[in-house]
């Protein structure tokens, strides 16, 4: 078991406390609510100047990591700051001893991101985003923004860049009878705390995995590395693909920061033609995701 | 943000890479003024926020008044892959002996910046072979790194010095104004050995913009894109007549690939944000009434947290504030979507089960 799953599941039969960064705002409240509706045991808040308050009149609120780390024991913080701040919350968080930070914020510049990265990899910490709508292991625990009813546990993954069509697709596999035993948004950014490469290597060795399904988008070349990996490892479980942004206009931002084609570098042609080298079927329509799926575990 | 060619040199100029004598224009006014400033013969240079302009016509030899009353108004005029000229460029004709290229680049995959260099310039990249390629961390590139570059390239002895110059000039323009890509194609070598940027090309974080306000005189943003901004959307104005509408942007772009899968062309890309709320779906419908070229309306929201029923309410809002009188197809997946349905039954609002009836019945639409 790879520590993604160690750090979610914990190891005795209590849940893994999970700390909150900016959970009075607006964003955050809403979310911490839901997360808490969905079984997470949100153990605390942090927002400075709101230390010793309560939230929802259950969760303590710290001043800092720190003090919320040490009260009570939690090793993931999902943040719910603004881009501007980012950097700082992260760098709190990461030197507080957390060891799987969840960054839902959009926004946050790529200076930014690769500096919080160079800081995780020291402290041997996982980041997730920035600009994820989160993790979740269906019917455990939900650390993000997505709504609940999309997902059902089973034996399928979904690593998705894309928040809603994590949703859409999760949905459309869901209710073909392939749950999922994790999902995880690598988020629309430039730069990703967690590659689709690393979130590969995060689940491919789950005991019970009957395939993979990656939902990508023009931009970088985070498919391709994916697929040249799966080659190389000889990799054998069912792995389908979704790609958005096929007939996106090159050389403009569609909506995610990442999602730009520069020339060739980042075209949706690329990445289809990778996937294909890799014998990764690429489904043209959402809905078309868990037929390629049943027809991919049916030949093997 | 895509800077023009003439904003990255004006960039160039402040961080002393040396580039020929140009001035930019935007009628031809200015532009004669800036011809016998500049002098004859020169160049004269459209510049457009894409690549491959220069096998569009987009750049011309220009020796006499003549030729420039004939040439400025029609590169001026001209549209290169979609993208209108948006200013004329007029640069002074240099002797070089050689054009080489080079770039600095945000290499995602490995999370770092990377020197590309080549003997080879003027030419796309991608299509040059020797390719130098150096990993340089966060971007600042030292002395030495530099210098094996310029080795590795095969340059002669006596340009080396230049080079280096220009590659740690380059590095710091990257690393202080973050951009995700700065290129010099072609970096040309003069007689003595010498070199200039004969064209730039820089791409910054839109999402540094707030620590950059000395670049906010470079953002060319339409009216309706600033609109869009500001509330959180964003929009990509295309040449079509179904405006596509959507929250989250993997999910838009996927909408807008199924529609022009079946023939339809899309007016633009707006992506409300993650979360749809009666308020955003109805200043999305708000900002549509605005475009022109506009026949019908596309919307595939995936409800999840937020009931349909919400989004319903905006459009019967739109329709009864008169904001909106085209015909809207919509798929709204999430919860109460049969009320939703229910809601809109009498109104110009079509209530699809799936997003690909939503997107036939749009397509049957604007070819009535």
């Amino acid at each position: 078991m790879t520590a993604i799953f160690e750090l979610l599941k914990g190891k005795g039969s209590e849940k893994q406390p999970v700390i909150v960064q900016g959970i009075t705002g607006k964003f955050g409240t809403r979310h911490t609510k839901l997360m808490m509706e969905y079984g997470t045991n949100i153990a605390a808040g942090v927002t400075p100047g709101k230390g010793g308050q309560k939230f929802e009149d259950s969760v303590p609120i710290y001043e800092t990591v720190k003090e919320a780390v040490h009260a009570t024991g939690a090793k993931i913080s999902i943040m719910f700051v603004p881009a501007k701040f980012f950097l700082g919350a992260a760098k709190e968080a990461l030197e507080a001893g957390i060891k799987l930070l969840v960054a839902i914020p959009e926004h946050v510049p790529v200076q930014d991101a690769m500096k919080t990265i160079e800081i995780a990899e020291q402290k041997n910490a996982i980041v997730i985003g920035p600009n994820t709508p989160g993790v979740m292991i269906p019917g455990l625990i939900k650390i993000g923004i997505m709504p609940a009813s999309p997902f059902k546990f089973g034996n399928t993954v979904v690593l998705s860049k894309s928040g809603t069509l994590l949703y859409e697709i999760s949905n459309n596999l869901s209710n073909s009878g392939f749950g999922q035993c994790i999902t995880i948004g690598v988020g629309g950014d430039p730069i990703n705390g967690t590659r689709l490469v690393d979130a590969f290597d995060m689940v491919k060795d789950y005991p019970d995995l009957d395939g993979i399904v990656i939902v990508g988008e023009i931009g970088g070349d985070a498919e391709e590395v994916l697929a040249q990996k799966i080659i190389d490892e000889n990799f054998k479980k069912p792995v389908v693909a979704y790609i958005a942004g096929r007939k996106a206009p090159k050389e403009k931002r569609m909506g995610h920061a990442g999602a730009i084609v520069m020339g060739n570098y980042g075209s949706a042609e690329s990445k289809i033609s990778m996937f294909s080298k890799a014998n990764i079927p690429v489904a043209k329509r959402p809905i078309e995701v868990p037929i390629l799926l049943a027809r991919k575990m049916e030949k093997k | 943000m895509r800077l023009l060619e003439y904003q990255a040199k004006e960039l160039f100029k402040e961080y002393k890479i040396k580039i020929p004598k140009s001035i930019a224009s935007k009628d031809i006014e200015k532009g004669r003024a800036d011809a016998k400033e500049i002098g004859y013969p020169f160049v004269i240079k459209a510049q457009v926020p894409v690549g491959g302009r220069g096998k569009a016509g987009g750049i011309q030899k220009c020796h006499n008044e003549d030729e420039f009353e004939l040439k400025y108004p029609q590169i001026l005029n001209m549209t290169i892959k979609g993208e209108k000229t948006r200013a004329i460029l007029l640069e002074k004709m240099l002797e070089y002996e050689k054009e080489i290229y080079l770039s600095l680049f945000l290499n995602r995959s490995k999370r770092c910046y990377t020197i590309i260099s080549s003997a080879e310039g003027g030419v796309e990249i991608e299509s040059v072979k020797d390719q130098v390629i150096q990993e340089v961390g966060l971007g600042d590139v030292t002395e030495k790194v530099a210098e094996d570059v310029a080795k590795k390239i095969g340059l002669a002895k006596n340009s080396i010095p230049y080079f280096v110059d220009i590659l740690q000039k380059l590095s710091k323009l990257t690393v202080e104004k973050e951009a995700e890509l700065t290129e010099i194609n072609p970096l040309v070598i003069l007689k003595d050995g010498s070199m200039m940027a004969l064209d730039g090309k820089l791409m910054t974080d839109d999402n540094s913009n707030f620590r950059h306000k000395e670049l906010a005189k470079y953002q060319e943003k339409t009216e309706l894109e600033k609109k869009a901004e500001e509330s959180g959307f964003s929009l990509v104005e295309l040449d079509g007549n179904i405006a596509v509408i959507g929250n989250g942007a993997g999910l838009v772009m996927s909408t807008l690939d199924m529609l022009t899968d079946n023939g339809g062309k899309a007016a633009c890309f707006l992506d409300v944000g993650g979360t749809a709320t009666t308020e955003s779906v109805y200043e999305a419908l708000t900002l549509i009434s605005k475009m022109k070229n506009v026949k019908a309306v596309l919307v595939n929201l995936y409800g999840g947290i937020v009931k349909t029923t919400i989004v319903a309410s905006a459009f019967l809002k739109a329709y009864d504030d008169k904001i909106i009188i085209l015909p809207v197809f919509a798929r709204l997946m999430g919860a109460e979507s049969d009320k939703s349905k229910d809601m809109l039954k009498d109104s110009e609002t079509q209530v699809s089960p799936s997003i690909e009836d939503a997107i036939n019945k749009v397509v049957m639409e604007v070819n009535k």
